[in-house]
């Protein structure tokens, strides 16, 4: 099982790199994957469902056309053969997408996400898709209706959310890639807490079309893998226009992956945000920060300080647009056309109490909450003190970000002020569990990029903690840049990937995984994962 | 601002259309109440003079040419219907009578 | 449950009725506002849609430019200025005909307003509706009731959603509060709406089939003591689709109004639902919180930004006005005031130019169209120009008389049987036998039998008392069955006699 192992443990560059070197078929690679499904997700449930015909045919697709030789073999996309997994709020066709939502069971889509669309146009078998917070609501998947995610890191632990499916399936090696998507910090907070790297695009920069809506205005797709030239990769195939979403950026998508292989960040300025780290976050994660902070120094990068002093408003504000979007973007379901229909038990049976009797049982007690708290702040006599308010607190907040970027080219802060917290533990207490995408949020607030890396281990309790990097809208080239400097740096320090380092998760009494202890040798094999 | 009791919540269940049991309704009041409390700062972080963002990035005039493209047969459209008729969505009454 | 009702005279000796409309257009762009599914009437249910249509989960909407920009021309050809900037908003409400629980239309920024329309009454007075905005907003779909009596919601067990009709481009046209009409309101309705329906017509931006729901009118009316400045509380009443329905149910609501006021009792602010049947409109539900729409901007879509040389390309393509274009036409054909109103009272306009432009002169278009095909489309029910007349057959009914090949009496004959599908007039002609008798020996003959058999007829017409002369014809008619011409009958009559015509 030696070879399964460092197939699974390959970063996407390299996978692509073997692929295009025929050393190994994209069938074995996604086989591989597949067993280690088998094998891990049992504990860690990242998946919610298992597309193993589907992805399968596509590898041997791919397998065959690289075969035959010729031309189809030689416009064969790079990542063509490399499987990835998709966070199940986008819809796929021949796959349920269920939004982790009672509401949405069993139900398939008729039509395909853009991005589902562009990964098969990249011939990218799709593993299956991931679980999640109901409707991409929360930050820890917890409040999945189909049981939360456990992190690979400890399995008694959030892998964070939404898209705890997504970073935990990556981080578990069940999958190399993954899409997510982020509203407050869904893709990049389950990564500093899962230890591995995860981008939002600036808004507009991947097509939404096909991801189910949370809140319109600041919902991004984005991709989630293990290294940042992973994410390049991957947001290469998702990014750039699509006619089908009329907030999606006309602009030409810039050679990200050239950016994550510029290798110095001589020169550059790196902003801390005030506001975003000391009081509040956790001693380990602002250890780690700091040290991220050294390194980049050393690498010639000059560090300044900003002040974004209306960040201060950004978590209110978000959870005044946020839930006032979703309660619109959510009235959909309704047990009409799709999804679930449940009938009142006593009254009388009209439509509007179906309806009220199918939304009751379908979502779950956070959807409700949001849907409350958005209908509550768009409604007659509150609207301007809520929803106007917020938006203009948006503006507040662009404004704090054009002045930072005028000091500096990229902005730096912790991911998450703790690291992963235990099961349960904030489960009852929304207003603690909101405070998780403090840092997150701005970026989404004011739709520019933002990518989270791993910093290395909280010294309390050996988890996983996540450095954010922010460029201006549009810059998204500068995170990949940075980013790679800071991944290879931090690596030379640990001597390998964070992941190394994350316990085997199929226990020593498995019979096949007796290697699995030994991931040093897969590691070393990941170091080259650029060779791309 | 105005806090959040067990009636508000009782009129925004319906205008949503969920039906929450009188538990659900103080428990959901009880909630909202802490987080409206926390919100509230937003409606004076800023001035009037101060513009809404409605969106991050500002694009304008993003049309579609009025070419016809795809559609779904009924068997299609009506494919995850809870139920459907003579192939249209088939819905209980809309007025009560009973 | 019928309401009571005072007689509109009496209504009108006490109150002063106030009414406002708001009239939605569905606009003929082949595809759907926000979606690319096709914009097409009378399909099979649930097949002119996509994902979009049916608000699956994960759709986005696109902007439909041409929708745009026949909503720029609407507000254009109703005088109101166009929004540099505006924006879609979403008007937040469950109802299964709306697939997204949410309409997507336009709220405070509507694209166009502060516009009027000059309205023509059947005396020529002329009355200014002012135009508060015209915005933009999508279709619902359609609901069959089903269970109940004639697919009333009332009563019905269950009901059907066809969403092919979900997202077609409407565009709402609301006026400001219309006062000073008194007793002319009814007759203004009608005129309002049709002066719109004839608008949006002419842009050729909506097929403007009331039948079909391509104009809806939904007539808000409220009354007031007379000298009293504010407004009562108004009632309004949905979907009113054809425009004699939009005058009917104007001078109802008046009616009723009027007597809930002479009760006593305050007037319920509430939508109406007209009923044709009855001619009578019930309540429907009465406003209430539950229309807290939690309007807020679509942010699925950007801002559409009219530039002012959009706006002017825009007003270059437009058609010559309604209004111009009937000056222009009426001093064209020559008519006089009260011919030309007839005219357009009768709706005839459009067909005697096609008939004019095919060949007729104006004096013979008119006297087809309102001498014979009005009255019949009336005994059929149906528009005039629905009655299947084409301009060329007048053209060609109209030069058989002048050629004398048939008379007039005949030709009606002809119409009838070209309406009846017969065929061509010339082949109706045939088939029924129908030539004048131009041969005169048959007619000479004729002449005399009929002479022989009324003597003192003939002797007065000798003793120059040439009216007589009638008795005769009719008789060589009688005797030809129609088949003669009576012109050159009496001719040979006078002829026959030796008296000068």
């Amino acid at each position: 099982m030696t070879e399964n192992n460092e197939l699974i443990r390959s970063s996407a560059a390299a996978l692509a790199g073997k692929l295009a070197a025929r050393e190994v078929t994209a069938v074995e690679v996604t086989q591989a994957h597949l067993d280690r499904i088998a094998a891990v997700d049992g504990k860690v449930n990242a998946f919610l469902h298992v597309n193993t015909e589907e992805a399968l045919a596509v590898a041997a697709e791919v397998d065959a056309i690289r075969a035959a030789g010729g031309a189809a073999a030689e416009e064969l996309h790079a990542l063509a053969g490399v499987p990835i997994a998709v966070k199940d709020l986008i819809v796929t066709v021949g796959q349920p997408t269920t939004a982790g939502s009672k509401i949405l069971e069993g139900w398939h889509s008729p039509y395909d996400a853009t991005v589902v669309q562009r990964l098969r146009a990249a011939k990218m078998p799709i593993l299956g898709k991931t679980n999640l917070d109901e409707f991409a609501m929360g930050s820890s998947t917890e409040h999945s209706a189909y049981g939360p995610t456990h992190n690979p890191w400890d399995l008694d632990r959030i892998p964070g959310g939404s898209g705890g499916g997504s970073a935990a399936a990556v981080a578990a090696f069940e999958a190399p890639l993954a899409l997510g998507t982020d509203t407050g910090g869904s893709i990049r907070q389950p990564g500093a807490v899962t230890g591995t790297v995860g981008v939002k695009p600036t808004y507009g920069g991947v097509s939404r079309y096909g991801a189910i809506a949370m809140a319109s205005s600041l919902d991004q797709i984005g991709p989630v893998s293990r290294t940042v030239l992973d994410s390049a990769l991957l947001h290469q195939v998702i990014g750039g226009h699509d006619p089908h979403d009329s907030t999606s950026l006309p602009d030409p998508l810039e050679d990200l992956v050239a950016a994550a292989s510029i290798g110095n960040v001589r020169g550059m300025k790196i902003g801390i945000i005030k506001e975003l780290h000391g009081e509040g976050y956790q001693a380990g994660v602002e250890n780690r920060f700091n040290e991220s902070l050294e390194l980049l120094k050393e690498a010639g990068a000059e560090i300044v300080e900003v002040s974004c002093p209306n960040f201060k408003y950004a978590l209110g504000a978000y959870y005044l647009i946020m839930p006032s979007e979703a309660s619109s973007n959510l009235a959909k379901f309704d047990g009409v056309r799709f999804g679930l229909r449940v009938l009142p038990e006593d009254g009388p049976m009209t439509i509007e109490r179906v309806m009220g009797a199918t939304r009751a049982a379908g979502f779950g007690d956070e959807v409700k909450r949001r849907i409350i708290l958005g209908t509550y702040a768009l409604s007659a006599g509150y609207y301007d003190a809520y929803y106007g308010s917020a938006q203009k607190v948006r503006t507040l907040i662009q404004r704090d970000f054009d002045a930072a970027f005028a000091k500096a080219d990229v902005l730096i802060s912790p991911t998450a002020p703790t690291t992963a917290f235990k099961l349960g533990e904030k489960l009852n207490d929304p207003l603690a569990m909101y405070l998780n995408d403090v840092a997150t949020i701005p970026a989404n607030m004011a739709g520019v990029p933002g990518l989270s890396l791993p910093g290395g281990l909280a010294d309390e309790d050996g988890l996983p903690v996540g450095v954010q990097l922010l460029a201006p809208a549009r810059q998204d080239a500068r995170l990949y840049r940075v980013g790679a400097v800071l991944e290879s740096l931090l690596e030379a320090q640990w001597g390998g990937p964070l992941l190394d380092k994350a316990p085997s998760l199929t226990a020593a009494p498995s019979l096949n995984d007796s290697s699995s202890a030994d991931s040093s040798s897969a590691g070393a094999a990941l170091s080259h994962g650029g060779s791309h | 601002m105005a806090a959040i009791n067990r009636d508000d919540v009782a009129h925004l269940a319906r205008l949503a259309h969920i039906e929450m049991s009188a538990e659900e309704l103080d428990r959901m009041a009880g909630e909202l109440a802490v987080i409206v409390d926390s919100v509230k700062s937003v409606s004076e972080a800023a001035g009037d003079d101060v513009p809404a963002t409605s969106h991050p990035i500002p694009l304008t005039n993003v049309f579609r040419e009025d070419v016809v493209g795809h559609t779904f047969t009924a068997e299609q459209a009506l494919s995850g219907a809870p139920d459907a008729y003579e192939g249209r969505f088939k819905v209980p009454a809309i007025l009560d009578e009973g | 449950m019928s309401d009571a009702t005072l007689s509109f005279e009496e209504a009108m000796e006490k109150y002063d009725p106030v009414l406002g409309f708001e009239v939605h257009v569905e606009l003929n762009t082949k595809t759907k506002m926000f979606s690319s599914a096709p914009n097409v009437f009378g399909d099979e249910p649930n097949t002119n849609v996509n994902e979009v249509d049916l608000g699956m989960p994960g759709v986005l909407p696109v902007v439909n430019r041409t929708a745009i920009e026949s909503s720029i021309k609407i507000g254009l050809a109703l005088n109101c200025k166009i929004a540099e900037t505006c924006r879609f908003a979403r008007k937040n409400y469950f109802y299964p005909d709306t697939p997204k629980n949410f309409q997507t239309s336009q709220y405070d920024e509507p694209i166009a307003y502060d516009g009027y329309l000059d309205i023509e009454l059947s005396d020529g007075t002329v009355f200014r509706v002012e135009i508060e905005r015209a915005h933009m907003e999508e279709d619902a779909g359609k609901l069959t009731h089903m269970g109940g009596a004639a697919g009333r919601i009332q009563g019905a067990d269950y009901s059907l959603v066809d969403y092919n009709r979900s997202g077609v481009p409407l565009v709402e046209i609301v006026t400001k509060p219309i006062e000073g009409a008194g007793s002319r309101a009814p007759e203004l309705a009608k005129a309002y709406v049709a002066a719109v329906r004839e608008i949006v017509k002419n842009l050729g931006v909506s097929d403007a089939r009331m039948e079909r729901g391509n104009v809806r009118c939904d007539a808000n009316v409220s009354l007031r003591p007379h000298g009293r400045e504010r407004f009562g509380i108004r009632s309004e009443t949905k979907n009113v689709n054809s425009l004699r329905a939009v005058e009917h149910a104007v001078h109802y609501e008046i009616r009723r109004h009027a007597a809930v006021l002479e009760s006593g009792e305050p007037v319920v602010q509430e939508t109406r639902h007209w009923h044709e049947d009855t001619r009578s409109t019930t309540s429907g539900r009465p406003k209430s919180d539950a229309d807290d729409y939690r309007y807020f901007p679509e942010p699925d879509l950007v801002p559409i930004v009219a530039s002012r040389e959009w706006v002017e390309e825009l007003r270059a393509t437009l058609p010559e006005p309604p209004a111009a274009r009937r000056k222009r036409l009426q001093a064209d054909w020559g008519y006089s005031d009260l011919e030309f109103r007839d005219v357009v009272n009768a709706g005839v306009m459009d067909e005697i130019e096609e008939t004019i432009a095919a060949g007729a002169t104006a004096t013979v278009a008119r006297k087809w169209w309102m001498g014979e095909i009005v009255g019949r489309a009336k005994n059929a029910d149906v528009d005039p120009g629905q009655l299947g007349v084409a301009p060329a057959t007048i053209v060609e009914l109209n030069k058989m008389v002048e050629d004398g090949k048939i008379n007039n009496k005949m030709a009606t004959e002809v119409l009838d049987g070209v309406l009846a599908g017969e065929g061509t007039p010339a082949e109706i002609v045939e088939k029924r036998g129908l030539a004048v008798v131009s041969d005169d020996g048959p007619l000479l003959e004729a002449i005399d039998a009929a002479l022989a058999a009324q003597p003192g007829v003939a002797d007065k017409i000798r003793g120059g008392k040439i009216q007589a002369i009638g008795a005769i014809v009719g008789g060589v008619m009688k005797a030809t069955r129609g088949q003669a011409d009576a012109g050159r009958v009496r001719e040979l009559i006078l002829e026959r006699l030796g008296v000068e015509g």
